[in-house]
């Protein structure tokens, strides 16, 4: 922007979202260490205790278990679906592409509980038991999507000379594939990989109608939440979460620009 | 590859086509209306017991800062059963697992808004009332077979359940505010009081769900005899519509109707509600931090809730269920749950022993015979309460659910 | 023909060479297993269930055995229709859903722009965590932040009446839902914008101003017509999540949603045939808003 003025206005709405962004998260961090049960305002007292609480507490450790088991199967179930559909996407013309992306669409754009009633009807046809396999098909069907608009959008940058020229010199499609394609992608699947456990790691709706006696981190939150003496404890487990996801996003974050063009204009 | 719409389209048809050609494809269990026969013997158990159960009523030691109450390791080395709960948030929920998850669950303490209705769609079994001696220490009004209140469980002479806790639905009201202390329910539902607008108005609360009907035909029976209601659960269309008038108007003085009973104890906490219907619970944890909330009983009467573990017709542990219903109603046990859940205990063998462990605790036996602890023992008190039932005619619940939506999107 | 290429290891005769070379002359099996295995999964598990749990709108419900009946009918569809409030509650909750939308929109954009076009590298990466982080915060404990701010006496309350303003007590009206249901889903408006803007070649803006261009005229002529598809695919996030949410109407604000009609029609009502009618109205809006997505391009740029 040539305009010093426009780049400035752009400085303060950029700070004020930003700000927005984080306010509610610093009431979280407040009533965290709130020392009364009751959510008043201001905040009284200052404590600790609620993490301690929170990390004896043996049913919040099992719905945490359950949350990343379930956000890593239905990670990869997405990653390998995702990326699958994209390579068919970008790789062939075919009859029909746009109703593919529209059908990969559906399960995100869809409301959730549309999805979670849907899934569980048919569910509970087939007779099977409800855990947390029953939530991990539901929470990777939504995140198929994710990873699928990561990849193609990652292959759509690639240049396809790579692939040729791979063929060219006698690797076969495999190889072409492990070594050529895999690499260009893999940050790309990352990101979308990251992203997808984000969106399953924090589900509640789909998960509440695919559940069975297994508790996931949400619905702990939830229970947590409804009884006043346990509501501190969430909102401790909720900063610990917060807290202890930086890294990993950082890392993403990293790995998804590593090859990326430096877009920075010149003109500031 | 021509036609992948086509495709996608051919297997959303299939489903379709499977649905229409899967004859039983409803989500009830198989079972039918009424029980074929009350379940009579308790076999060897299994090992596994999976209940669905309200918050606070099974206990096992692991909740913060309450460890010393648990009925349930006792009951696991008793019997070998382990014992897993799933948490509904509302019968609804309970409803919906017990029908569409049948054969994962053994059982659930059902609440009278949604026992009939499970009831009749067959997922709860009939149990003979004979494998459980403690029936005889129940409270007169809910006895199985001479019971005056027991219309929630006992349907057609058909036994199904066992009762646990029951309680009122009284009125929580701030003593500070709301002067002098009221005795109607008028100053929730009028918007008139003694020729004047409500004074209360915007401050009032209530509770968001269709069965609150029952409470404005409840108040109706008194104060508008002339509609005949004679049940406040049984209703005609035309009962149910003055119903549905008198909660629109109680609508423009709400403030926030309460669904989670969080959300009532904030409110009176920060003072935005003065007065509503509240559970026991609900007082317990105002008083902490306002002791000058009470709780009255209007003269119109109150509703009330008695919960009830139900066996499940599709059990895949019955026995282990109906070894779990047996302990449920030691009077011990009950009175452990009575006092962690602030309810009254159907067992009258327990009251004296909430009193004992009330006072040697609290120095709060007393408040064994009030409101607070539902009357334990008192059957005069649980008489005139009106119990919750699922309505099912005249009109059903289905369409006190919409009326409700009418009040709700008003 | 040598075994022996570029990358090869010890083993490579035989399966995977042949079964590469097979895939290698017939597109079409390369392109059904591709394409087929996501689509299976898709096709049979969603649109199945979907197709299953829709056609319970057109049958109804026993009262007596209160089991759902194949009876063949609109009678559901009737009951939206003539019952008056089936429409308040959607078009309440489109008008809400619409406004999340846009104030998403107007709030991402300048964050996205900046990120993508004016910050350096370093802060770019930061925004951009900044804006995922709060994803990873609990839903649930979020909105009761919200309730907390919102409530008498609340953050927002407070501050009013300090800035001189009045009484503040939003926390059961639809304004805190608005706010909270904006905030909630800023960050999947913010990702797909920054992704729209970050791929406008730097030589579109720089072509522009050469010819003459002022700011303004840069942004609507150039930026803001190659951010379309980001900000209407965000804008489906924003749109989509707030008609179907249920869970937030019971916590904050003191209104219902489609989503609660929905909810609490499957639960003791046992009216799933209602529900399942009902869910077809945001099912058709959010339809119709695919619809004109894909048509502004949106699916490209997801």
């Amino acid at each position: 922007m040539r305009y010093r003025g426009g780049a400035i206005a752009i400085r303060l709405a950029s700070g004020f979202v930003l700000a927005f962004l984080y306010i509610p998260l610093a009431v979280v961090f407040l009533y965290a260490f709130n020392g009364s049960v009751a959510q008043g305002w201001p905040p009284k007292d200052f404590t600790t205790k609620w993490f301690s609480l929170a990390w004896s507490d043996p049913t919040m450790r099992e719905a945490l278990a359950n949350s990343v088991k379930i956000g890593l199967a239905a990670s990869f179930v997405a990653v390998v679906l995702g990326s699958l559909a994209a390579f068919a996407m970008h790789r062939f013309r075919f009859f029909g592409r746009e109703t593919v992306s529209f059908a990969l669409v559906l399960p995100i754009a869809l409301p959730g509980i549309v999805t979670g009633m849907a899934l569980r009807s048919a569910m509970s046809t087939t007779g099977v038991t409800f855990s947390i396999w029953t939530i991990m098909i539901g929470h990777a069907t939504f995140c198929v999507v994710v990873v699928f608009n990561n990849v193609i959008a990652r292959l759509r940058r690639t240049s396809g000379s790579i692939v040729e020229a791979s063929m060219d010199l006698g690797a076969d499609g495999w190889q072409t594939f492990r070594f050529v394609t895999l690499p260009s992608i893999s940050t790309a699947l990352v990101a979308g990989a990251l992203l997808a456990f984000a969106l399953s790691f924090d589900e509640i709706i789909v998960t509440n109608f695919l559940s069975g006696a297994e508790t996931t981190l949400p619905k702990w939150i939830f229970n947590a939440i409804r009884l006043p003496h346990n509501r501190p404890v969430a909102n401790a487990v909720a900063l610990i979460v917060i807290l202890l996801s930086v890294i990993p996003v950082y890392l993403a974050q990293r790995l998804a620009n590593q090859g990326e063009v430096d877009r920075t204009p010149t003109v500031r | 590859m021509r036609g992948v719409s086509r495709w996608i389209a051919l297997l959303g048809v299939l489903g379709l086509v499977a649905a229409a050609c899967n004859s039983d494809s409803s989500t009830a269990p198989s079972g039918g209306g009424s029980s074929a026969s009350a379940v009579s013997s308790i076999g060897p158990t299994e090992g596994d017991l999976n209940l669905i159960a309200w918050v606070g009523y099974t206990e096992d030691g692991t909740t913060q800062g309450y460890e010393n109450y648990d009925w349930v390791t006792p009951f696991e080395a008793q019997t070998d059963c382990k014992v897993s709960v799933k948490y509904a948030d509302s019968s609804d929920e309970m409803y919906n697992l017990m029908t569409s998850q049948a054969g994962q669950w053994d059982g659930v303490s059902a609440s009278g808004d949604s026992s009939n209705r499970l009831i009749a769609s067959g997922a709860v079994s009939a149990i003979d009332p004979a494998l459980f001696p403690d029936f005889s220490n129940v409270i007169a009004p809910l006895q199985p077979t001479t019971g005056t209140d027991n219309s929630h469980y006992v349907v057609d002479g058909n036994v199904y359940g066992v009762p646990y806790m029951y309680g009122p639905n009284f009125l929580m009201y701030n003593s500070k505010v709301v002067k002098p202390a009221p005795t109607s329910w008028d100053v929730v539902f009028e918007t008139q009081l003694n020729g004047a607008a409500n004074p209360y108005a915007s401050k009032i609360t209530a509770y968001d769900f269709p069965i609150y009907i029952a409470d404005a035909a409840l108040y109706l029976m008194t104060h508008k005899p002339e509609l005949g209601i004679t049940d406040p659960y049984s209703l005609t269309e035309d009962q149910l519509n003055a119903a549905v008038e008198l909660l629109t108007g109680q609508a423009t003085m709400v403030d926030k109707y309460w669904a989670l009973y969080t959300t009532e104890i904030d409110g009176f906490v920060n003072e935005s509600m003065v007065a509503g219907t509240a559970w026991p619970v609900n007082l317990s944890f105002v008083e902490l931090d306002k002791p000058e909330v009470k709780a009255a009983e209007p003269t119109e009467g109150m509703t009330g809730w008695a919960d009830t573990w139900m066996l499940s017709s599709s059990a895949p542990h019955p026995n282990c269920m109906l070894e779990w219903m047996k302990w449920s109603m030691k009077a011990d046990v009950q009175a452990e749950v009575a006092e962690y859940y602030g309810a009254a205990a159907s067992n009258t063998e327990a009251c004296p022993i909430l009193r004992d462990s009330l006072d040697k605790q609290f120095d709060f036996g007393y408040a064994v015979d009030t409101v607070r602890y539902g009357y334990c023992g008192d059957a005069k008190f649980l008489d005139a309460l009106w119990l919750w039932r699922t309505p099912q005619s005249p009109t059903d619940y289905s369409l006190w659910t919409q009326k409700w939506l009418e009040v709700r999107a008003s | 023909m040598s075994q022996e290429t570029i990358g090869s290891g010890s083993s490579r005769t035989g399966l995977t060479r042949r079964a590469s070379g097979y895939l290698n002359v017939h597109p079409k099996v390369r392109l059904a297993l591709t394409l087929g295995i996501p689509l299976l999964w898709i096709g049979v598990i969603y649109l199945g269930s979907l197709g299953l749990l829709f056609v319970n709108g057109f049958w109804r419900v026993d009262v007596l055995t209160s089991r759902i009946t194949h009876d063949w009918g609109l009678q559901n569809f009737h009951t939206l229709w003539t019952s008056k409030v089936y429409r308040t509650v959607t078009i309440r909750t489109a008008g809400l859903a619409t406004a999340v939308a846009i104030t998403d929109v107007l709030l991402a954009f300048p964050l996205a722009y900046y990120a993508a076009r004016i910050a350096r590298p370093k802060v770019r990466a930061a925004i951009l965590v900044a804006v995922v982080l709060p994803l990873w915060s609990s839903y649930l404990v979020k909105s009761y932040a919200w309730v907390t701010m919102t409530s008498p006496n609340g953050l927002i309350d407070s501050l009013s009446r300090a800035l001189g303003f009045p009484s503040l007590h939003i926390g059961t009206t639809q304004w805190a839902m608005w706010l909270a249901y904006a905030y909630l889903w800023l960050p999947f408006v913010v990702l797909p914008v920054y992704a729209a803007l970050e791929r406008i070649p730097e030589s579109y803006l720089e072509a522009s101003s050469d010819l003459g261009g002022r700011s303004w005229m840069t942004f609507r002529r150039v930026v803001w017509p190659m951010a379309i598809p980001g900000v209407v695919a965000g804008s489906i996030f924003a749109f989509s999540l707030t008609l179907g949410d249920y869970i937030l109407p019971i916590i904050l604000g003191n209104t219902k949603l489609i989503g609660n009609v929905i909810y609490d029609n499957v639960g003791v009502a046992n009216n799933l045939p209602l529900a399942a009618a009902f869910a077809l109205v945001p099912v058709a809006v959010i339809g119709v808003y695919l619809f004109l997505a894909r048509r502004l391009g949106a699916f490209e740029a997801l």
